[in-house]
């Protein structure tokens, strides 16, 4: 129990499908619990509810500024944790919640939704809609190796993890457009078609082998430009793929 | 084992010992052979490779059509597009020499064609995305742990579509669709008509039309394939092959234990690992002079460098 690190999940203005991509580990969610990991706090999964002293915070969904309790709540979070990251792309990017205008029942005057680093500082993003189990699963081993593990895993983790805090360092806002000013138009697109594959409205088609955005199916998640290998791409890191997926598979048997 | 050549387990001079495929294929026929054998064995059920045309025509719904590409179908565009059977795979082998966005079908791959095990042929950039995508699955779900067997071969640069028009017709005056094979390699790059008319344009008259993405690549065998493989090494016909992962050790074991391939030392054949490692060096280092020219591209201002 000692070894564990505490962590805590706070759940704001998201669908849940983060919620449920993070229960997809299945097994490897139970290991998760079993050797790495004290789940202090979460609204679906754990009895306790309430914001804790954690290492590792994760937050779900955007922040509604209209909502104070939501506002308390991330600030909470902030105070009380070592490490805050943004789980998916409505806490980092604030994604589909972007497009509110209000007017739901029973709330019509929560109209007004912020991802998380407007509000406070973000130590690490994963982004995607949902966001993947694995890149979760990922960042959760990577997390204990950080503040648990030996000289060497600690340099790993944080290789790993330094591309992902970078993103959170860039900004609170993407678009297909994020391909466009900062790969496209920068002379650096290849044309691999990550960003096809990851979009999960399909939103980009080709164009002579390069991307072109449907920019009225965009939600603003960020998985294009946070997949693609010409936004950021860590030799030290990539290179090394198959001793990382092994150790993060070992970990987890 | 120098760096430029990344990590391998073994590197071989090699070819097919189906001849009836070799006629089709590019060089030694290894990516060909490789996927068939591997489909043969069920360790991949399906790949993506860049297919022609004429495929994407008999099979609309297992390929990616471009928006530039849609109504009247050009010859020589890549399609990327998802293979079941060794006659499928042989109707896509040989080099477009363009852009073939062949990861934009990964993960469609195993979600409506349902495959489990996907093979996947490409460039070292998409070799990178693919190992990206496996270690940083941000927009790809339950995909990384699919890809059974990805295959990569060696690149210099690629080009965008019109380049290779271009080339093709106006400084080549051939019709795209009279060539049946395009090649670079000795210093040039060779036009081969389905009459037998050759035709050589020197690379200094290639250089420009390149896809300038291409400048700050710094792979040029393919570290990141399982098994990575081109041309340059070996002599005509036959192929250079680096078996570099566990997955590709495997693989090539059991298909050289079938039969597959026909195998020479590479430390025996010429030109051999010196040419490309000479090569492996010119194409990193050039374009790591580009990235640092970028740097300072601008007055105080510089162009993004994806490298961290
Ligand atoms: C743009 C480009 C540049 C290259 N530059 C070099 C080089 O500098 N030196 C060198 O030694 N080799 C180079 N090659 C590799 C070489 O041309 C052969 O593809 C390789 O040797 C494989 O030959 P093979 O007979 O084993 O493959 P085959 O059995 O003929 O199969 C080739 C496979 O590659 C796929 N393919 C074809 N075009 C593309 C494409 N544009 N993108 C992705 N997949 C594709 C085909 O669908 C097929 O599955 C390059 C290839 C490309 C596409
Ligand atoms: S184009 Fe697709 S992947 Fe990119 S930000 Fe928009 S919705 Fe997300
Ligand atoms: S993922 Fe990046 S490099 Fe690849 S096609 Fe998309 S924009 Fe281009
Ligand atoms: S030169 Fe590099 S970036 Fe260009 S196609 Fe080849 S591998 Fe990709």
């Amino acid at each position: 129990m000692a070894d564990k690190i505490t962590v805590g999940y706070t759940h704001l203005s998201g669908c849940t499908g983060c919620t449920v991509a993070l229960a997809d580990n299945y097994a490897g969610l139970l290991t998760l619990l079993d050797r790495y990991v004290d789940l202090k706090y979460m609204p679906t999964l754990a009895d306790a509810r309430h914001i804790q002293q954690v290492d590792v915070s994760f937050v779900e969904g955007s922040v509604c500024i209209n909502d104070k309790l939501a506002v308390e709540e991330i600030k909470e979070t902030r105070e009380k944790s070592a490490i805050v990251v943004a789980l998916g792309g409505c806490a980092c990017y604030g994604n589909i919640t972007r497009f509110s205008r209000g007017g739901q029942q029973n709330q019509p005057a929560h109209e007004a939704y912020l991802p998380i680093g407007d509000l406070i500082k973000v130590d690490v993003y994963i982004p995607g809609c949902a966001p993947t189990p694995q890149l979760i699963r990922n960042v959760a081993v990577m997390a204990y190796l950080l503040l648990k593990g030996t000289k060497e895993q600690k340099e790993l983790a944080t290789a790993y993890l330094k591309p992902l805090m970078m993103a959170a360092d860039k900004g609170t806002t993407a678009c297909f457009c994020d391909l466009m000013t900062n790969v496209i138009n920068q002379g650096l697109c290849m044309g691999c078609g990550s960003c096809a594959s990851a979009c999960p409205v399909n939103a980009i088609t080709h164009e002579y082998g390069k991307p072109q955005g449907e920019r009225d199916l965009c939600i603003k998640c960020g998985a294009c430009y946070n997949q693609c290998p010409r936004s950021w791409f860590s030799f030290d890191v990539v290179s090394n793929y198959e001793a990382i997926n092994e150790a993060i598979m070992a970990a987890l048997q | 084992m120098g760096a430029e050549l990344g990590n391998y387990k073994s590197c071989i001079s090699a070819r097919s010992t189906d001849k009836e495929l070799l006629k089709r294929a590019q060089d030694g026929g290894i990516v060909t052979s490789l996927f068939a054998f591997a489909l043969d064995e069920g360790i991949i059920d399906g790949a993506i490779v860049a297919a022609t045309k004429e495929f994407a025509a008999k099979n609309p719904s297992k390929v990616m059509m471009d928006n530039s590409n849609m109504d009247f179908p050009e010859p020589w565009r890549p399609i990327p597009a998802i293979v079941n059977t060794k006659a499928e795979l042989i109707a896509a082998a040989g080099t477009k020499y363009n852009i073939s966005p062949n990861v934009s079908l990964i993960k469609e791959a195993t979600r409506s064609f349902g495959l489990d095990k996907v093979g996947i042929v490409g460039t070292p950039c998409q070799m990178q995305a693919i190992r990206k995508l496996q270690l940083y699955p941000v927009g790809a779900r339950d995909v990384g742990a699919s890809i059974a067997l990805a295959v990569g071969i060696f690149c210099m640069e690629n080009f965008p579509y019109q380049s290779i028009l271009q080339l093709v017709e106006d400084h080549a005056a051939m019709k795209m669709e009279s060539v049946r094979k395009m090649e670079i390699g000795k210093g040039k790059f060779w036009v081969y008509g389905k009459r037998g008319q050759v035709v050589q344009l020197p690379l200094k008259v290639t250089h420009k039309y390149e896809q300038p993405g291409c400048h700050v690549c710094l792979d040029y065998v393919a570290n990141l394939g399982d098994i990575s493989t081109g041309s340059v090494g070996s002599p005509d016909g036959w192929s250079t092959v680096f078996v570099r992962s566990k997955i590709g050790d495997s693989v090539w074991a059991k298909a050289m234990a079938a039969g597959c391939f026909e195998t020479q030392p590479i430390e025996k054949v010429k030109p051999g690992l010196e040419l490309v490692t000479k090569l492996a060096n010119e194409k990193i280092s050039k374009n790591k002079k580009t990235l640092e020219a970028r740097a300072t591209f601008g007055v105080g201002k510089g162009l993004r460098n994806p490298y961290i």
